[in-house]
């Protein structure tokens, strides 16, 4: 097998095995696999099998693209950084940061419309990227991992930016008020569009994205410096690539993309700062999508997708009687396989070599 | 005749490629039995058959005579094969008892680890073979050489009869490689088999009895080694004729192109490594630094090349003082650097073999306006791959990575030299490859010399420093001992420099 086909399959054996578990476990504890099946159906389409006299319903598409689009920016800003040899475990911290500027910003600054919600988007990334520094500079100048001081910094953002939410006229215990419509993403045109879905047009700044982060990577020759310092760091300084510069630069880039995150579910989803008592988990959800799609533009476009429809098709699976969790254990086990791919590739080559041999063996036979 | 190991038939395939083609091996008890080849030629396929790793697609395997099947190195170990692997399987930070038994500790009664009997038989067995090993050291303490012989003992406690040794010289100085001599030879006396997988001509003439070579899979030979010469074996090897002759025109001094003034460096603990060192490299020349690895060579290279800090000193290069530029302006001012390592520094293992051929000048003439510029990028690789003759299974594309070393060096080698610095410096150019490629080398970093670029060589080995440089300076405990003529020096006299007798005291004895 090579190792091109290699990269696709191992996703896709985790996401068919992840999937598999949680019919395993609907059999196991008496429920119908059937459900499941037709709630992720709706969750994708809009279209419930068992009242097909109702059509598709596009508010459900919307809502799934909805929820897919914040966690293909954190899976890009993750992958983006992984790319270069980094764990940007502070992915979580960057997006809060991210929302919380874009909150400030919108409600404390008057803008005409048009630009405001451009400016908010830019200064959403920028927010990120000065909380992504902190780490990148640490690991530079004291080799500090950037996974411990990323966690820790995902807490001080959550923490910090519910007190400056807070403080904001008008904040109640759970958001602001709404920020002002100049600078929100949503528009009545993608909502009639999707029966009344939150979609906004968010989506052109994650198409942009995905596209900006291949082309990056793989075509330019910033992306070449990063990839080499990512496979192998002395081998890059040793050809004279400014290693701590590609670092300190890739986790900027990468919480710019959380920071973008952050700033379109402020903007386009929820049009309004919320003050949390949890993380939303979006920098989570990321890594897990960078990890499935291989870090690689068009594989966390995809996995994006896969994990968003399991988060919304939950409350679908409830409806037809299936535990909201069974869409956890799916997508923490597709992880789960992603993360043992080593024994998948052992099973496989195991696989391979007996189907050799058995040829071999039958060959040998005939002969005889 | 009682053979200890018979390998009778092995046929190979692995998908497109056969690696092992109908080879016969048979290995008398007490004997050293060589298997000779080129990278490639299907020796460690073949040993890995024998050692449970891979199942052959045909062919029996005998020991003492009887057929068995050997489906995993569990049973290879039970049936009294061991493996001394050319890159250790130690743990650093375990003691060499703890390494010896580790996988097989003799335990009391109350399940813990029964260390007086493992020491006892330890020392029993490093008595007996002359190892000399101190049981109670760490791994991480102890040189190389040492830590081949923990691999040695290992075997020897779970009572192997067989022996395999896998390139088991290529990381030994010439003193250690001796005293691993010896040690095969005390192993043979006591009624071991040894089979010593080896590319060195020289240590299958000193040591082996018998020898099998291989080429491209196939068996060439198997010949009686004391009736055989070097030559003949080499040509049997390569399959063609060989010229260990290097064609060397009389040299022809330039400019000065490198100047180090009292440099001195500090190794990562903090030692110091390069003392006080000055010394002088012209256009024309081949300045070779010998001697034993870890006298601060690697160090006093890293300084130049920028990889490490200098503490004080001057570096001056082309009339320029580069002590303290970045790595990538002193590539600009006409260095070239190919590293002692090449799967740490020298290459990118997981990237495609095009994108290795351009990292220096990636951002320069391979890209406009920062976005690579990939038609010339696989233009310029085509041509470099053919030029240089570098072998891989999909050309450029192909992942460094899954590349032979010999094909991996001469991929950097002509990276290096296609960039035409005015000081190439090669370290440790041959480690691990086949005569092929040697001579191949070689020849190209002579007709580097020739075409009037300074060339700094770092060798440990010293036929390679005696055969290409002019000027040889040695190296020990970070100073140079002696700066000779190459011409009017011999082994000797290198040999007691290298081990830090001054040269002034040399000449006064004589």
């Amino acid at each position: 097998m090579n190792k091109k086909n290699e990269k696709l399959l191992i996703p896709f054996i985790a996401i068919i095995l992840g999937i598999l578990v949680g019919c395993i476990i609907l059999i196991i504890s008496g429920k119908s696999v059937n459900g499941l099946l037709v709630g992720l159906l709706k969750g994708l389409t809009g279209f419930d099998i068992y009242k097909p006299h109702l059509g598709f319903n596009l508010r459900y598409p919307g809502e799934f693209l909805v929820s897919a689009m914040p966690i293909m920016l954190t899976g890009l800003a993750v992958g983006f950084a992984y790319r270069c040899g980094m764990f940007n475990i502070g992915a979580e911290g960057q997006v809060i940061m991210g929302s919380l500027a874009v909150t400030m910003l919108a409600i404390l600054v008057p803008m005409p419309k048009g630009i405001g919600a451009i400016v908010c988007l830019i200064v959403g990334a920028l927010a990120g990227a000065l909380w992504a520094f902190i780490p990148g500079l640490l690991k530079h100048k004291f080799n500090i991992s950037e996974v411990v001081s990323g966690i820790m910094l995902n807490y001080t953002a959550m923490y910090g930016a519910n007190y400056f939410l807070k403080i904001l006229p008008g904040t109640n215990n759970q958001r602001t008020v709404d920020i002002p419509s100049s600078t929100k993403l949503g528009s009545s045109f993608l909502a009639s569009l999707t029966g009344n879905s939150r979609f906004h047009w968010g989506f052109i700044v994650v198409i942009i994205c995905v596209i900006a982060y291949w082309f990056i990577i793989e075509k330019t020759s910033f992306g070449f410096s990063l990839r080499a310092t990512g496979f192998n760091k002395e081998g890059a300084r040793y050809a004279g690539i400014k290693v701590d510069k590609s670092i300190i630069l890739s986790i900027m880039i990468s919480g710019a993309l959380a920071g973008l995150a952050g700033a379109i579910v402020v903007q386009g989803t929820f049009g309004y700062g919320r003050v949390m008592t949890a993380a939303d988990n979006y920098g989570f959800d990321g890594i897990s999508v960078a990890l499935v799609g291989s870090s690689n533009a068009l594989g966390i476009l995809f996995s994006g997708m896969l994990f968003a429809l399991l988060k919304v098709s939950q409350p679908l699976l409830q409806i037809n009687g299936i535990p909201r969790e069974i869409g956890e254990i799916i997508s923490s086990s597709i992880v789960f396989f992603v993360a043992i791919q080593h024994a998948i590739k052992y099973i496989l080559s195991k696989l391979e070599s007996k189907k050799h041999k058995s040829m071999v063996n039958s060959k040998g036979g005939t002969s005889k | 005749m009682e053979y200890a190991i018979e390998m009778l038939n092995i046929t190979k395939d692995f998908p497109g490629i056969r690696a092992n083609d109908n080879v016969t091996l048979q290995v008398e008890k007490g004997k050293i039995h060589a298997l000779l080849g080129e990278n490639g030629a299907g020796k460690s396929t073949l040993m890995s058959i024998l050692f449970g790793l891979y199942q052959p697609t045909s062919g029996t395997i005998k020991i003492n005579g009887k057929e068995v099947l050997i489906d995993n190195p569990n049973i290879a170990n039970s049936l009294g094969i061991g493996m001394v692997h050319q890159h250790f399987k130690l743990v650093e930070c375990f003691s060499v008892t703890e390494n010896i038994i580790l996988g097989r500790e003799d335990v009391t009664k109350l399940k813990t680890i029964d260390l007086k009997t493992v020491k006892k038989k330890i020392n029993e067995l490093s008595k007996k073979f002359g190892f000399a090993i101190d049981p109670d050291s760490k791994i991480q303490d102890i040189t190389v050489g040492m830590q081949q012989r923990v691999e040695i003992i290992k075997m020897l406690y779970r009572d192997a009869e067989l022996l395999i040794f896998d390139e088991p010289t290529a990381v030994l100085t010439p003193q250690e490689i001796k005293e691993l001599m010896d040690i095969m030879r005390g192993l043979v006396k006591e009624g071991k088999t040894i089979i010593l997988i080896t590319h060195k001509l020289k240590e299958v003439k000193e040591v082996a009895d018998v020898c099998t070579i291989l080429r491209r899979g196939k068996l060439v030979d198997t010949v009686n080694v004391a009736k055989t010469t070097e030559k003949e074996m080499a040509e049997l090897m390569v399959g063609r004729e060989i010229d260990f002759n290097i064609d060397k025109p009389e040299l022809k001094l330039g400019e000065k192109i490198l100047t180090i003034n009292n440099l001195n460096v500090k190794s990562n603990r903090g030692t110091n490594a390069v003392n006080d060192l000055s010394l002088n490299v012209f256009a024309g020349e081949i300045l070779g630094i010998a001697g034993i690895d870890g006298n601060g060579q690697s160090e006093l290279i890293y300084a130049i090349t920028g990889l490490m800090k200098s503490e004080s000193g001057q570096i001056i290069l082309n009339g320029k003082d580069i002590t303290n530029f970045e790595i990538k302006s002193r590539y600009e001012y006409g260095l070239g650097h190919v590293p002692e390592d090449r799967h740490k520094h020298g290459l990118i293992l997981d990237f495609k073999l095009k994108e290795n051929l351009i990292i220096h000048e990636y951002d320069g003439k391979f890209s406009k306006k920062g976005i690579l510029d990939l038609k010339l990028i696989d233009k310029y690789a085509d041509n470099l791959i053919s030029e240089f003759d570098v072998r891989s299974g999909q050309g450029r594309e192909t992942i460094t990575r899954s590349m032979s070393g010999g094909n991996q060096q001469k991929a950097i080698i002509a990276r290096e030299i296609d960039r035409s610095p005015d000081l190439l410096i090669v370290v440790q150019p041959t480690r691990g490859l086949d005569v092929g490629a040697i001579e191949y080398i070689h020849k190209r970093i002579i007709s580097e010399r020739n075409k009037g670029k300074a060339v700094l060589l770092v060798s440990f080995e010293l036929d390679e420093i005696l055969d290409l440089s002019d000027r040889i300076a040695v190296m020990y405990n970070g100073e140079f001992t002696g700066v000779v003529d190459a011409k009017l020096t011999n082994e000797k006299e290198l040999g007691l420099l290298m081990a830090g007798a001054k040269l002034e005291e040399i000449s006064g004895n004589e």
